[in-house]
């Protein structure tokens, strides 16, 4: 399509002013932990370019990252999927249905060659008949849509380390993305579902970065998961003061004292809960009452039950850097492929969580 | 001539669906649902700690989040007999309120606004018409001619960009779209405002559930502990802020459903009055019941009655028992699962088994084997019969039971259409049934944010019952059903407990109801019952199946059973 216009082109005709752009562009700077005087110099790179388009391949989920999604406030759902982003295939939203649908994203594919984003959700099952789409296997979808992308984002925690799915027994024999996939940048953002910011985020990170984030040794950017729950939570004063919350109505979880007792696994767990907090910060599981399960680490399924104690032994020694990442916005979005060999090396001279 | 004509991926529902439909002279013949995922989340539960499932099933469906957490829950609490507080049932009714009201406007405006409404039509409305017929429908303030050049203007940039995004390849400028342009403008004007509206009410959901989706739940009780006294950064999200927090979204829940989504739905109705006319299902309708008053065991205070009504009797409730072997039954002849006893055997889900037989095609591949198996969706029946479940069927049961404020929603819908009781029975009378259910909902909800604050003032802080939270104190072994009226229909989960671990667990869900395959005796499903006979203008682009089987609102994750890769007989427990 020749006739793409810019952007910047076309947020201006949309009424979006340079000033509410570059707001975007600071916010998401903020966010992702680059220095704010980048902002204008992502704001120039933005407006240069067309909307990048973005597929979006569910497979073994429960629709939960897709809702995560939809809860979006910076940037919000609308500006992301109407001014940012060009989603051209997404089961959920899309318009089109059955061979349109399909069509699609075969015109994607092929239209946006080595350019496209490819997110993915839910895991994949390696026996073929377990899950289907337009008669093809999940399997061979991924396969097809992984060889022209950019870069693929695992959104979730099924798609990045197996989630549901792959619990004991893993009746499907389900496996993650970067199972499957080993020659493309590949970026984790687990949690079941993620905050919609890190989802966001990191998407906006590429686009106006036109690189990925800096990430774990799990794959996940840093600026996301890399501090410990437990560290930022509000009730942390309480849990070193030795105050806990004994069941669930008691006096000590009316005045919020820490829920380490109760199976809280905030003190095991990387994200970011704590402080972004939920739905437009409104509250956190913590905050509401309930230990965090977890959700973001891999196995988190068969790590013991959800109102069982951490070991105090298992508390998290802080974030594990495996791969410096190239930041800049001089880089291009297909150079700033990650070494997956590399990233595993260092991974395995990591001691195990 | 016969012909077939697939759908694959049916877009715009939860999961992933497949309609085969065999045409003959340009009409749809036979129609068969295909589910084509299965994950096996009743087999992962196996062996866990029943105070645990409710997380995992939780995950079955994240657009259905929290009802199946609350199923999960509410089935270890009747295994054990397990009492909650007042307070803790007036949450978990506000939450499921608060899902209806979500849930059913992100349907109508996201998942099942395009098959009605064309949105490149809307380019060629007239933004001060279009402000005149806003303002000759409802009260809401955005409907100035301003407001809708601006929708208009930002759709045009969006449109000439050449980059359609979710809108490409849509049936755009198919001749079964019959709403003028202006009406187009108005649609996808608050097809944008939805979109942010059900960010923000979600946020009901984050204070009592810390989240959403996926908001937290526990066996005997919530776990959103009231923190009345405390400060906000000491104490929990219900506070004195959080509960007013609360009483807000609940106001903006009014106004959306109040000032768009009842108008719009009759305004668009009333250009697809032929859409009452068809796509009925099988005539048959049930309810579980939910929204007890007076403690969940206590059936007669539900809000909605659970029940079913058959052949459109509405004079006649049958009485419905979740626990009688011989009532539900889940049958596998059109399914790829085997019975120890044969594929013609129904199972009652305490005895469920879910042995793995995929007999379909090898993919990729182009076309299903619908005269042997062709779902991952078992067949549910009552007592036989298939039932449709969800919001016509909650309608017609709270109608059939003398619900006056019912009766005044549906009679003064169909009044302004100017339509019979009996266009309830379609595709259209589905969807309006939705909406009325909203209208309906949204009332209710005040209700118990008001008892809730009632027993708040009076001291009554407690949300969680203690007593049998340790497995020490639970018999050697239980069995129970957690049921309730989720958004999509009625949901039950059937859990054994033994030596304080789960033995089986069987999830039957509104999707297995109505978009279940064939059964052993050949009868065939709502969707499929509702799809027969559908005329087709263009076999290349079906709107009408998608019209159709998106009025049920489809969420096909929830509706597939367990896999059992070994082919092992799965462990089979017998009622006693």
């Amino acid at each position: 399509m020749a006739k793409e216009p810019t952007l910047g082109a076309l947020l201006r005709s949309q009424g979006i002013s340079r000033r509410a752009f570059l707001q975007f562009c600071s916010a998401t700077a903020s966010m992702m932990a680059i220095p704010a005087g980048m902002a204008p110099a992502m704001a120039r790179a933005l407006e240069q370019t067309s909307r990048p388009s973005v597929i979006w391949m569910s497979f073994q989920e429960c629709t939960g990252c897709t809702e995560a999604l939809l809860r979006s406030h910076a940037p919000s759902i609308e500006a992301l999927i109407f001014d940012f982003i060009s989603l051209d295939y997404h089961h959920t939203l899309q318009a089109a249905s059955g061979h349109a649908a399909e069509r699609a994203r075969e015109e994607a594919m092929h239209e946006h060659s080595g350019e496209y984003l490819l997110l993915v959700d839910g895991s994949i099952p390696t026996v073929k008949a377990y899950s289907t789409i337009a008669g093809i296997s999940n399997l061979d979808l991924l396969l097809e849509t992984a060889a022209g992308a950019a870069a693929i984002l695992a959104v979730g925690t099924c798609a990045a380390y197996g989630g549901l799915p792959k619990a004991e027994p893993n009746p499907t024999q389900a496996v993650s993305v970067e199972e499957l996939i080993t020659d493309k940048p590949i970026v984790n953002i687990p949690g079941c579902p993620p905050l919609p910011l890190a989802i966001t985020g990191v998407v906006a990170h590429y686009l106006t970065m036109g690189a990925l984030p800096e990430l774990d040794h799990l794959g996940r950017p840093l600026s996301f998961f890399g501090e410990n729950i437990h560290d930022r939570c509000y009730r942390r004063p309480f849990y070193d003061r030795g105050l806990f919350a004994e069941t669930f109505d008691d006096e000590g979880a009316r005045k919020g004292w820490c829920l380490y007792k109760l199976g809280c696994k905030a003190p095991e767990t990387y994200n970011a809960c704590a402080h972004v907090k939920w739905n437009q910060g409104v509250s956190f599981p913590i905050q509401s009452g309930h230990g965090c399960i977890g959700c973001s680490e891999p196995n988190f399924w068969d790590k013991g039950g959800i109102y069982d104690s951490v070991p105090m032994g298992q508390f998290g020694a802080g974030p594990k850097i495996a791969v410096a990442a190239s930041v800049g916005a001089a880089a291009g979005a297909g150079a700033a492929v990650l070494s997956r060999k590399k990233k595993h090396k260092t991974e395995a001279e990591l001691p195990e969580d | 001539m016969s012909t077939r004509v697939v759908v694959d991926p049916i877009t715009r529902i939860e999961g992933h669906l497949r309609i085969e439909a065999q045409m003959e002279d340009g009409a749809i013949q036979q129609a068969y649902s295909s589910g084509t995922m299965v994950r096996g989340i009743e087999n992962i539960v196996r062996g866990r700690d029943p105070r645990d499932a409710w997380a995992f099933v939780q995950r079955i469906c994240g657009v259905c989040t929290l009802v199946h957490g609350l199923a999960g829950v509410r089935a270890v609490e009747d295994a054990l007999d397990y009492p909650i507080p007042q307070n803790a049932e007036l949450i978990r009714n506000l939450m499921v309120g608060a899902q209806y009201v979500h849930d059913h406007v992100m349907h109508f405006y996201h998942l099942h606004a395009l098959d009605w409404v064309d949105v490149v039509s809307a380019l060629s409305a007239d933004p001060k018409a279009t402000s005149e017929l806003a303002q000759s429908i409802s009260g809401y303030a955005k409907s100035s001619p301003g407001y809708f050049s601006d929708v208009q203007k930002k759709l045009k940039g969006f449109v000439e960009a050449g980059q359609l995004g979710i809108f490409a390849n849509g049936y755009w400028g198919h001749p079964a779209y019959k709403l003028p342009p202006e009406a187009n403008l108005m649609a996808v004007a608050h097809y944008l405002e939805a979109l942010a509206w059900q960010r923000d009410v979600a946020q009901l959901h984050a204070i009592f559930g810390g989240k959403n989706p996926h908001p937290n739940l526990v066996v005997g009780g919530m776990p959103c502990a009231i923190s009345i006294d405390s400060g906000s950064q000491a104490g929990t999200a219900v506070d004195v802020a959080g509960l007013e927090r609360v009483r807000n979204i609940l106001a903006q829940m009014h106004d959306f459903v109040e000032q768009v989504y009842v108008p719009d739905t009759l305004a668009i109705a009333g250009f697809y009055k032929d859409w009452f006319k068809q796509g009925e299902g099988v005539g048959n309708f049930m309810c579980y019941g939910d929204f007890p008053a007076k403690g969940f065991g206590d059936r007669s205070s539900y809000l909605v009655p659970g029940g079913v009504i058959l052949n459109r009797d509405l004079s006649q409730i049958q009485e419905l028992d979740l626990h009688a072997e011989d009532e539900i039954q889940e049958f596998v002849a059109s399914s790829w699962y085997d019975y120890a006893a044969g594929k013609g055997e129904g199972l009652h889900p305490y005895q469920g088994e879910t042995e793995f037989a995929y007999t379909g095609p090898e993919p990729p591949y182009e076309q299903l084997d619908v005269d042997s198996q062709y779902s991952w969706l078992k067949s549910p029946r009552w007592r036989g019969k298939p039932v449709e479940v969800g919001p016509l069927a909650r309608v017609l049961m709270l109608h059939a039971t003398g619900d006056a404020r019912m009766q005044e929603l549906t009679d003064s819908a169909l009044r302004q259409l100017d339509l019979p009781m009996e266009a309830l029975y379609s595709t259209m009378g589905r969807t309006a049934a939705r909406t009325l259910e909203t209208q309906y909902m949204v009332e209710a909800l005040d209700g118990w944010l008001n008892q809730l604050m009632t027993n708040i003032r009076a001291g009554d802080l407690r949300t969680f019952n203690e007593a049998l939270w340790d497995p020490k104190t639970w018999p050697k072994s239980a069995q129970g059903v957690g049921y309730m009226e989720a958004p999509r229909g009625a949901l039950g989960h059937w859990i054994v407990i033994e030596d304080g671990k789960i033995a089986n667990y069987q999830a039957v869900v509104p999707s297995t109801w109505n978009a279940g395959p064939r059964d052993g005796a050949g009868q065939i499903g709502p969707y499929e019952a509702a799809l027969q006979g559908h005329a087709l203008a263009d076999p290349e682009q079906p709107i009408e199946i998608l019209r159709t089987v998106h009025s049920f609102d489809p969420c096909i994750a929830c509706a597939v059973h367990l896999v059992d890769p070994e082919g092992e007989e799965v462990l089979r427990v017998r009622v006693r």
